[in-house]
């Protein structure tokens, strides 16, 4: 706690101790509560919060890892050593697995986007839990500017936008019948820009491909993606070598990176500054789709 | 006039620097309908501070134009829910953010509709400060009246009443002091503690980030400087010590033995090593042998501040205890006298009804013992009655609990005198209270 004048908190303090408050009440009050970990840099955070909010106990729940088998090879490498270095249980939710056994089927254009939340409500049927830890934040995108910090899923794991519980002071209502869940956010109220603040004074480790570095990569639809084996170059699409960072870390077939020459969280945070497109818009293929893309998909369960 | 149209000139973006270690936390509720401007407002103070991308504005402009809107509908940024779009109309509270080199805003945005009361008092219950939008055509309305109500009920410390359209009233001095006192006059009859009234025009830009040169008869601050400068620290209670326990943390290690550590975030008032303390309801006292977080130590904790604190004696605690001083300690109550806002569409408050109540920490079930009035919130009318209070109702009752709660008057304690009423069966929040007294 850094206090700026007498009995005063700075921003990244108020955020970091309401976030706390919320990771606690949820395990106080849920039964089996599991925070999703997608080696992206919200759920990072989260897991910072967690250990700061349970010390010097460790950490009394599970982390889950939604996998598209589409990776950054530095992301599972960053996740390992997370959950080795903090004692981590890790719960893989394989969205590969889950076509092998026939549970999804790929969707026509590759994307598995889409087709990880049945992925994801199967693994919270299997393991039974009530309560899962999300890193969305409320200024990412305007379906999630009206979701609660405690989101209420009914039995298929849907959100309903327009039967919400109302949330007022810090009373959050985690009830629900068996089978059905809650969706926390303990970063509702966190922006993009607080985030890499939070990063900083905490010099938190992040994969390595949220910093500026080559990487050959292709033009499509504006963006750029990384040329990998999930996502070849089509016909008639240039290879080039651009220095590039990635401001999201989704599924590797469809999360672009931007160019970029920030190599260090300080220049990081410049560039957050500074920059006049949102996370979402700039890098992420799956939420162009349209007007409501978010909201459909958080209807049928996404996180 | 400062500026015609939207523009970035003046803006000023949470900057990379230093100051961002500086910057504090201002939480803020407005409410206005679309007519009122609110949302060209709030357009306004995310673009002038470099909040508001151009994707964004680009699917506004996009979806406006498909629409046939006239001009950039700037109500679809925040109308993010499908419904909302179709019908025009917002549903619930949205949250958006921006920031200055000075402060971090999150502003609860709340619809302005009569039948959305519930909203406005969501929105309202963790906001430090209130905007309230008034058409300076139109003057004060039952709608202004009632957010001005709301906003006192929910105890918001400080209000701010945005006259806005001063464009098309060419800037009058007279009709901007006409709504100005007869705001005045009735907020004074509301225990308001601080009341600020701007003449603003949000689609020009008046005194919105910089004063305006339309207006030189104005002498107070350009709406986001009183924004960025009104004093909140002091609204914060710093003198009753309640810390709610909320978990017992206990960590079955090897190297850690012997740990016993009391998690919650400081209600109000200052906790520090040394301090005598009772706790609840046991009564038993301790001394504090430190106030933890997992950074270290720290010297002294104080609200919002999420901690853990460590007692020199070993006494059976946990969730739902409150850690008070011997001297300074909240009512232990089973009886509770709230003024309850009614949020269930389903199902009316009724008297004799069972539900669970939620308050702090701490859970209890509830049954109405009575309900005193339903109170017409126009009018301030007191209607004695009534048998039940339904969607956006408010009266007071009388509540009797299965346990005690540990409660102050949420005039004296927003934390410790608000609770929510939930619906055992359907398990929906559905009213939110505020203590009066606990008899």
């Amino acid at each position: 706690m850094t206090a700026t004048a007498a009995y005063q908190v700075t921003h990244l303090d108020a955020l970091e101790a309401e976030s706390i408050f919320v990771m606690r009440e949820v395990v106080a009050e849920m039964e089996r509560p599991v925070l999703l970990f997608s080696g992206g840099k919200d759920s990072i955070v989260m897991l910072r919060l967690a250990q700061k909010a349970f010390a010097p106990a460790h950490i009394p729940f599970p982390v889950m890892h939604v996998d598209t088998g589409h990776n950054f090879p530095e992301v599972l490498d960053y996740r390992d050593r997370r959950v080795a270095e903090l004692s981590l249980h890790l719960v893989v939710a394989s969205v590969p697995e889950a076509l092998a056994s026939g549970l999804v089927r790929e969707s026509a254009d590759g994307m598995r986007n889409r087709i990880q939340t049945p992925v994801l409500l199967d693994a919270v049927e299997k393991h039974r839990f009530d309560a899962l830890f999300g890193g969305a934040r409320r200024d990412e995108e305007k379906a999630r500017a009206k979701e609660r910090v405690f989101s209420f899923r009914d039995e298929f794991g849907q959100w309903d936008p327009k039967n919400q519980r109302p949330e007022l002071w810090s009373l959050y209502n985690g009830r629900h019948h068996p089978g059905e869940s809650i969706r926390v956010f303990p970063l509702s109220n966190w922006t993009e820009l607080d985030v890499w603040h939070y990063i900083a004074r905490e010099r938190i480790e992040l994969p390595s491909i949220y910093y500026a570095h080559e990487r050959e990569v292709i033009e499509r639809d504006g963006m750029l993606y990384a040329v990998n084996e999930f996502l070849p170059a089509r016909a008639g699409e240039e290879r080039f070598k651009a220095q590039v960072r990635y401001r999201t870390v989704g599924d590797a077939s469809c999360t672009a990176a931007v160019r970029s020459d920030a190599d260090t969280v300080e220049k990081v945070i410049e560039e957050v500054a500074a920059t006049r497109i949102t996370e979402r818009g700039a890098t992420r293929g799956d939420d162009r789709v349209s007007e409501a893309a978010m909201e459909d998909r958080k209807r049928e369960g996404y996180f | 006039m400062t500026t015609e149209t939207l523009t970035p000139d003046s803006a000023r973006s949470a900057a990379a620097g230093p100051e961002v270690r500086r910057m504090d936390l201002l939480r803020f509720a407005t409410a206005g309908s679309v007519d009122d401007g609110k949302s060209t407002l709030i357009g306004r103070l995310l673009y002038d501070t470099k909040s508001l991308f151009t994707d964004q504005l680009a699917a506004v402009e996009a979806v406006s134009a498909a629409r046939g809107d006239e001009y950039t509908n700037l109500a679809l940024l925040t109308d993010g829910l499908r419904a909302e779009r179709e019908q025009g109309i917002t549903i619930d509270v949205a949250y958006r953010y921006f920031a200055t080199p000075r402060r971090k805003f999150i502003i609860a945005d709340t619809p302005g509709h009569i039948q959305y009361t519930r909203n406005m008092v969501t929105g309202a219950s963790t906001a430090d400060l209130a905007l309230i939008l008034v058409d300076a055509r139109k003057g004060l309305v039952e709608q202004s009246r009632r957010h001005a109500f709301l906003c006192s009920l929910l105890r918001v410390p400080h209000l701010v009443l945005c006259v806005n359209k001063m464009d098309l009233v060419d800037y009058s001095q007279e009709v901007f002091e006409r709504i100005a006192d007869e705001f005045t006059a009735f907020a004074a009859k509301l225990d308001v503690p601080d009341l600020t009234v701007v003449p603003i025009s949000a689609l020009k830009g008046d005194n919105i980030v910089t004063r305006s040169e339309s207006m030189p008869w104005y002498e107070g601050p350009a709406l986001l400087h009183h924004l960025e400068r009104v004093h909140i620290a002091s609204d914060r209670n710093l003198v009753d010590v309640r810390f709610p326990v909320q978990y017992v943390i206990r960590p079955q290690s090897t190297t850690v033995t012997d740990y016993r550590g009391y998690a919650g975030q400081v209600a109000s008032g200052v906790l520090k090593p040394g301090d005598e303390v009772m706790v609840l309801p046991s009564g038993f006292t301790s001394r504090i042998a430190s106030v933890e977080t997992a950074d270290g130590p720290v010297a002294e904790a104080f609200p919002p501040m999420s901690v853990t604190v460590r007692l020199e004696d070993e006494i059976d605690i946990s969730r739902g205890d409150m850690i008070c001083r011997p001297n300074n300690a909240p009512a232990v109550a089973q009886d509770i006298e709230a003024m309850v806002c009614w949020m269930d569409e389903t199902r009316p408050l009724q008297v004799g009804g069972k539900y669970a109540i939620k308050h702090t920490t701490r859970t209890a079930r509830a049954i109405v013992r009575g309900l005193h009035y339903r109170l017409d919130i126009n009018s301030l009318h007191r209607d004695e009655s009534a048998a039940e209070l339904r969607l956006n109702e408010i009266g007071r009752v009388r509540l009797r609990t299965t346990i005690p709660l540990l409660a102050d008057e949420y005039r004296r304690n927003r934390t410790t005198g608000g609770f929510v009423i939930i619906d055992e069966t359907t398990n929906r929040t559905v009213a939110a209270g505020m203590i009066v007294e606990t008899p």
